[in-house]
């Protein structure tokens, strides 16, 4: 026992502390970035990391970075929980960075942390998805929601000829985005295309395999079905994928927002025939241009500041601290093979 | 696992080890080389991480362990049973959307709907306690099923959705100071140096109180004895009078009441309810336990090893994310932590016994390989 106790003390004592170094030499290596303070330093926290999405926009805001001769760092949970991308937002405010830009995996629970962090003097942007106003400076918008609701409403309407029975597969039932669209959507089809009916909304949770079944789901209920409309990259992606197999490929439209890698082969062997999206890359640039701006005092957040985003040129701060990058772009056969996203 | 235990425990308690001084025996124990550890590297991140020093470390570091400081503690007095419960998180995450659904749906006000929520928490627990102690299944398989059920039942109130609607005084309640930001400094009192604005968030003071109470209740009562009897022999602690049903009975309902207020401190701090709240906490509630010396075949264990444990992983975390390191890495460096101070239990518990082998002292051989 006695031998016993105090060589456990010792040997666990040395052993943790022999890790707890080796990791502080692997970690001291990047902590250059953490201690400055003052310049352009911007933590970059998506929803969640090992998303090809928010992969694009990080090598965006690098690009950007790399021209204002600042640095981004990019941190973020595994999954995409609210509270997992608290104790980041903390972290970031105990590091005193720069600007922390943010896409936020829920309006509100995030917010009380994001303050905290503006308390510590960080400036925070949101992109892709936005807080609530009061939590942030400025909300840099990947396309104004009705820009959104009608590319997808036009694109439709094209490929079914204006006529017929459309369903929505969306992601979450509480996703801000994605209702906010459908919402537009909806009003969008009752005001110009009297001769679409939407007969359904379902939620497949961004999860494949729900998505998956929610597809099929719906062309069993409606066999008179005439179009699809996804507004999330999973959805759509998933959709394709059932309707690439099934009876009704290339009867039954589908469009909606994707990302051009997942839907590359289904635009070639025509279940699809074209999609929209904006540009993550441009997204993530612009958002970084955004945060050096509030950094250096160009702009404060108020309607009406202007800013020079590189090569993407100048943007003017609207209505609740909102920057919009533009009208949505649309892939099809013609231009899908010069993107890799 | 408590067969396997045996040895172990006569081990410990052979007269050799209360024939050196009291000071001896309690400085060398795998609790005070915990205490020791944190303070090492407690030092070692205030001196070398950036911003580790700062107001807001403390503040941050404390607001986020809170629900594994708080759970850690029924935790460890099961563990030291032999027992296991898998399903906190689970019942955790069931009384954050209680509350939510109680407050926005019922309509009832924050402290009613919380106090609901621990009921129903409890009664949780009590399920779990009733299948392990009554029944006599086990706990491993019993909270396995708990966790799913508990975890469903949450999932499925809410489905994919969040109540996030909450009065401020409460949601600031949860992440208020300790006398509150005080204009221009604070004085930290007998809390220490002085800061602004203040580190020690208010939730640190359930938080005590319920170490006091674990505290005294395993190491100072004889309901504390009979937990570690139930660990080291689960017969001869039921032929020596201890109810061992009730006792675990009780653990359990107590594990449940204990994260159900966890549960409800998590949705106030992050003001939302949802069905996935805290998932996975209860890996880090066990890790933390079993790092803070507790033997996971029972009968051996402290509080003040755990409590160190649990702030021990908080400040490794912290000060890791403090120097941007991705949160896999994080993962990494906790699990090797883990099973490096599981496997220096073992392996020394072999080492000795060889020597003792060899030296043929008054020790009887004992294989110990485990």
């Amino acid at each position: 026992m006695k031998f016993q106790s105090r060589r456990v003390a010792v040997l666990t004592a040395v052993t943790l502390l022999a890790g707890m170094g080796l990791t502080a030499c692997g970690g001291d290596d990047d902590g250059g970035s953490g201690g400055g303070g003052g310049s352009a330093e911007i933590t970059l926290l998506p929803k969640n990391l090992g998303n090809p999405y928010f992969d694009a926009s990080r090598t965006g805001a690098e690009k950007a970075a790399g021209e204002f001769d600042g640095e981004v760092t990019e941190v973020g949970p595994d999954q995409a929980a609210p509270d997992a991308q608290v104790s980041y937002i903390n972290t970031a405010a105990q590091q005193g960075v720069g600007a922390l830009v943010v896409s936020a995996n829920d309006p509100t629970a995030i917010c009380d942390a994001l303050n905290e962090a503006r308390d510590a003097g960080v400036k925070v942007v949101t992109f892709d998805s936005d807080t609530d106003p009061e939590c942030r400076d400025v909300f840099v918008n990947q396309a104004d929601a009705q820009g959104i609701a009608k590319a997808q409403v036009d694109l439709i309407a094209e490929q079914i000829g204006d006529k017929g029975k459309v369903a929505i597969l969306s992601a979450a039932a509480n996703a801000t985005n994605q209702n906010a669209w459908i919402k537009l959507m909806e009003e969008e089809i009752a005001a110009n295309h009297p001769n679409i009916e939407l007969v359904d909304t379902v939620y497949g949770d961004d999860d494949d395999q729900k998505s998956f079944d929610e597809t099929a789901a719906l062309l069993s209920r409606y066999s008179d079905l005439a179009g699809i409309i996804s507004p999330t990259t999973v959805g759509i992606a998933a959709a394709a994928r059932y309707l690439s197999t099934s009876e009704q490929k290339g009867k039954v439209a589908l469009t909606g927002l994707g990302t051009p890698d997942q839907m590359r082969a289904y635009i070639k062997d025509g279940t699809v025939t074209s999609f929209a999206l904006w540009n993550p890359e441009d997204l993530g640039y612009l958002a970084a241009y955004t945060a050096e701006a509030l950094i250096n005092d160009d702009i404060t957040g108020e309607e009406g500041d202007t800013f020079e985003a590189g090569e993407l040129g100048e943007y003017t701060v609207g209505a609740d601290g909102g920057v919009l990058l533009g009208e949505p772009f649309v892939f099809d056969e013609t231009n899908i093979d010069d993107f890799n996203f | 696992m408590s067969t396997s235990t045996v040895g172990h425990a006569v081990d410990e308690r052979t007269y050799a080890a209360y024939s050196r001084p009291l000071w001896w025996r309690v400085v060398m124990t795998r609790e005070f080389a915990m205490i020791v550890l944190l303070g090492v590297v407690y030092l070692w991140a205030t001196g070398n991480v950036a911003s580790f020093d700062g107001p807001l470390a403390l503040y941050y570091l404390f607001l986020d362990i809170a629900p594994i400081l708080m759970i850690a503690l029924p935790m460890t007095l099961i563990i030291i049973t032999g027992e296991i419960d898998l399903s906190v998180a689970s019942t955790m995450g069931l009384s954050s959307v209680l509350v939510g659904i109680f407050h926005a749906d019922l309509g009832l006000s924050i402290p009613a709907a919380a106090v609901c929520a621990l009921a129903i928490g409890t009664a949780c627990g009590a399920l779990n306690g009733v299948l392990v102690g009554y029944v006599g299944l086990p706990s491993l398989a019993v909270t396995i099923g708990s966790l799913a059920l508990f975890r469903g039942i949450a999932g499925g109130l809410l489905g994919t959705e969040a109540i996030t609607d909450y009065p401020e005084q409460w949601t600031d309640l949860a992440k208020e100071r300790l006398f509150g930001p005080v204009e221009g400094g604070y004085s930290g009192g007998w809390l220490g140096p002085v800061t602004e604005p203040a580190s020690y968030p208010l939730v640190l003071v359930p938080i005590v109180v319920l170490a006091v109470v674990f505290g005294v209740l395993l190491h100072a009562t004889s309901f504390g004895r009979g937990i570690y009897e139930i660990g080291l022999n689960e017969q001869a602690a039921k032929f020596s009078g201890v109810d061992v049903a009730r006792t675990k009975l009780l653990l359990f309902a107590i594990a449940g009441a204990v994260s159900a207020f966890a549960g409800v401190y998590y949705t106030l701090r992050f003001g939302s309810a949802r069905g996935d709240n805290a998932e996975f906490l209860e890996l880090q509630v066990i890790a933390a336990v079993l790092l803070g010396g507790v033997s996971i075949f029972g009968g051996r264990g402290a509080l003040p090893g755990v409590l160190a444990g649990v702030l021990l992983i908080g400040i490794v975390s912290s000060a890791l994310r403090l120097e941007d390191v991705s949160s896999n890495v994080i993962n990494i460096v906790i699990g090797v932590l883990l099973v490096l101070s599981v496997i220096s239990t073992s392996l020394l518990a072999w080492i000795s016994g060889l020597r003792v082998a060899r030296t043929k002292s008054d020790h009887p051989t004992k294989g110990n390989q485990r």
